[in-house]
């Protein structure tokens, strides 16, 4: 699993780090970052929860 | 397709005495398509209440925040969105691109690390309200004497109003608040009041710029000094009754489950459960769209419901239970899209730490009237209390 985050796109409501801290961050300008992008397989239904509650569906995951 | 305008029902649907949401809720969300609703003006409107068909809805480029557009919903006699011309700054009534400007530059005061740093300061606040509170002989009404006060002293702080300033911001906003014991007139003026007080507050911060929200805003040259008078009212008022009436409703529905009373899941659980602000997300359609199998055409005016949303039993089970063991981060209590609750966060850690606080502090709280006697309110944008009669 790998997941990519686009910054053009996220609102900063900082959902996706509440639901999954341990894969993502808010940096200075509250805009997503990874600190990881190939999260293991147990932190996999966090990571579909936190896509599923970005309000701006910044967060997708891709299975290569 | 779906032809429902032989069936249009009056809106809104909240009545003094019955359960918030309201039953026909649920009926509703039943039905094919969407429903065609009047609102007291006569106005025509959708009214969009499947907990998908909303998130559909207030994701869609072609849906408008903006009231300067055709078809904008007014619903309630207050909590209308004025337009840039009424109230520049207002960003809530802002599409993108025009939107994100504000948004980008603000959203980094309210991020997940930055609340973080504040939870100092909201313990600080809380545990101050909880003194006053206990200053008085055993009695209080919880939502003036508390649930508005640690808002409002916490937004002041975070945006740099001055000591000396916050008993009067906290009196102005209590009055527009005040829907039972205020006039429209008496409201007008209190925003009169505030909207000279904050542009006094503006002229002084880009004069002494502090650490602080507003110094810093304006620090950044992206909002106008004229548009940063619009934003601060803006940030003073959506966060002040929203988290009011979530602080009131919530202590309410904690005494009735105090096997709760500690748990971190409750905060989220009360916002999806209580939907207080049902009616805020109101919207306008700027091209033709099909939502939910129904074709909304441009002009026309959308309901997206948050509490039918919160209360559709597809996205939550046994959705009128309330229960902090599910998930129930998926609700739209905090809206949807580009416009979710810029204070969400900070909402959440007032929340958290409002409840452990208080029924740490105050372990013999009680309610002193009857929960069905409660003056709920059925007449503003927000459904809340008007009051909240408390005893220890």
């Amino acid at each position: 699993m790998r997941i990519s985050a686009n910054t053009g796109r996220c609102v900063g409501a900082g959902q996706c780090v509440l639901q999954a801290p341990e894969v993502f961050d808010q940096d200075e300008d509250a805009m997503v970052t990874l600190h990881t992008d190939r999260p293991g397989e147990a932190a996999r239904a966090a990571v579909s929860e936190a896509a599923n509650l970005c309000p701006a569906g910044a967060i997708t995951i891709h299975e290569d | 397709m779906t032809d429902v305008r032989s069936n249009v029902v009056d809106f809104p649907l909240r009545r003094r005495g019955a359960p918030f949401p309201p039953r026909e809720y649920d009926g509703l969300r039943e039905r094919e398509g969407l429903v065609r609703a009047h609102l007291p003006s006569g106005q025509p409107v959708w009214l969009v209440s499947r907990h998908e068909d909303v998130r559909a809805l207030l994701t869609d480029p072609r849906i408008s925040a903006n009231p300067a557009n055709a078809g904008f919903p007014k619903v309630a006699r207050t909590g209308g969105v004025p337009t840039q011309e009424e109230i520049p700054g207002w960003f809530v009534g802002l599409d993108p691109p025009e939107h994100d400007r504000f948004r980008k530059v603000l959203i980094p005061e309210f991020s997940v690390p930055r609340i973080r740093r504040w939870r100092p300061t909201i313990q600080r606040t809380v545990h101050e309200c909880v003194d006053e509170l206990l200053a008085s002989d055993g009695a209080a009404d919880l939502v003036a004497d508390f649930a508005l006060p640690v808002p409002s002293r916490i937004i002041c702080t975070i945006l740099g109003v001055p000591h000396a300033d916050r008993d009067f911001f906290e009196s102005r906003t209590q009055t527009l608040v005040d829907l039972a014991g205020t006039t429209e007139a008496e409201r007008a003026e209190a925003v009169r009041q505030l909207l000279r007080h904050i542009n006094r507050l503006i002229a002084i911060k880009r004069k002494w710029p502090a650490d602080d929200l507003i110094s810093r805003i304006l620090g950044t040259g992206v909002v106008s000094e004229e548009e940063m008078s619009g934003v601060v009212m803006l940030l003073l008022i959506a966060g002040h009754e929203t988290t009011a009436n979530n602080i009131a409703l919530g202590v309410v529905t904690l005494l009735s489950n105090p096997q709760w009373i500690g748990d971190d899941r409750i905060v989220d659980e009360l916002v999806r459960f209580h939907s207080v602000a049902d009616l805020v997300a109101m919207r306008t359609a700027v091209a033709d769209i099909e939502i939910g199998g129904q074709l909304i055409r441009a002009g026309e005016g959308v309901m997206p419901l948050i509490a039918a949303a919160n209360h559709d039993s597809c996205a939550f089970e046994h959705p009128r239970d309330f229960d902090p063991g599910r998930s129930a981060r998926g609700h739209v209590g905090f809206g949807f899209g580009v416009h979710q609750c810029l204070g969400q966060n900070l909402v959440r850690a007032e929340m958290e730490c409002v409840y452990r606080t208080l029924f740490e502090r105050v372990p013999n709280l009680h309610l002193t009237r009857p929960v069905a006697e409660l003056p709920f309110k059925y007449d503003g944008t927000l459904f809340g209390l008007h009051s909240l009669p408390v005893g220890w």
